[in-house]
């Protein structure tokens, strides 16, 4: 039953993975990356990560996606052809991806760790609960969630000076009647 | 489930992401590629975490979503910052650094 559960997670994952960089549309791509996302959250109730799995979803698969489709509708459909005319790209980039592959494997495999071969000790009930996380967040690690709430003020302050409107220079002090409503 | 599958399609969606960053031109659909690549550590984190049975791996994996959210919120400020410019949206074009 659990084999099923991940594989059929695994699987999902993977082709939304393969669908959002092989898609030519952005809007498309972002909405495999919607169905790679929630493919993931399973896998991660699987690892008894109930809170993260609920996070995901929430912040990630409903949150920031919308943020990305709207960008993508608002930027609009852009013809992008696959393959950059970069000569031997084509035969390299591929190349790259799998001896990349091979290399993370090879170096997760090839350690010795024992942990590795088994499904992990017994979890105790209340494993990556909300409540359990909550208290570590409070407790062990406050000040990497007081730093990752300033970080996160940090990025919204910073998008807004980045995309906010600017005043046209050229207008400045003179009436701009099209302007009035902005 | 071995922990090990788990660690191995972490490093499958991980090189999937980076073909996808080596490959694509569109800045939003490299950004898309490196949310594969967090998520696949985040993958690998709460593998981590549930074969040590320690929660700590998965305060890890929230941080990890934090910095994604940041990274994400500045990067699409810049693409739509970009497009306002009439800048052209492909990597290979804006790579000047004139302001």
């Amino acid at each position: 039953m659990v084999e099923v559960a991940f594989f059929a997670g695994a699987i999902g994952a993977l082709g939304g993975a393969i669908a959002v960089i092989g898609l030519r549309n952005p809007f498309y791509s972002v909405l495999a990356l919607v169905v790679h996302l929630v493919s993931l959250a399973g896998l991660f109730l699987l690892l008894y990560a109930e809170f993260v799995a609920a996070a995901q979803i929430v912040v990630y698969a409903g949150a920031v996606m919308v943020l990305y489709l709207f960008v993508a509708a608002y930027v609009g459909n852009i013809d992008e052809p696959l393959w950059e005319p970069i000569p031997g790209q084509r035969l390299i980039a591929p190349l790259l991806g799998l001896a990349l592959f091979v290399e993370l494997s090879i170096a997760v495999l090839g350690t010795a760790l024992k942990t590795l071969e088994s499904e992990g000790p017994e979890i105790a009930s209340g494993f990556g609960s909300p409540a359990a996380i909550g208290e570590l967040l409070l407790e062990d690690f406050l000040i990497a969630f007081e730093a990752a709430s300033l970080l996160l003020l940090l990025a919204a302050v910073g998008a807004v000076v980045l995309a906010g409107r600017r005043p046209d220079p050229d207008a400045l002090g003179e009436p701009d009647p099209e302007g009035a409503n902005r | 489930m071995d922990v090990s599958w788990y660690l191995v399609l972490s490093a499958l969606l991980f090189s999937v992401g980076a073909f996808g960053v080596l490959v694509r031109r569109s800045p939003l659909v490299i950004l898309l590629c490196l949310e594969l690549m967090l998520n696949s550590a985040n993958l690998a984190f709460l593998a981590f975490a549930r074969s040590l049975g320690d929660q700590d791996g998965q305060i890890m994996a929230m941080m990890v979503m934090v910095v994604a959210a940041c990274e994400v919120v500045v990067g699409l400020g810049l693409i739509v910052a970009m497009y306002r410019r009439r800048l052209p949206l492909d990597v290979d074009e804006a790579r000047e650094l004139h302001g």
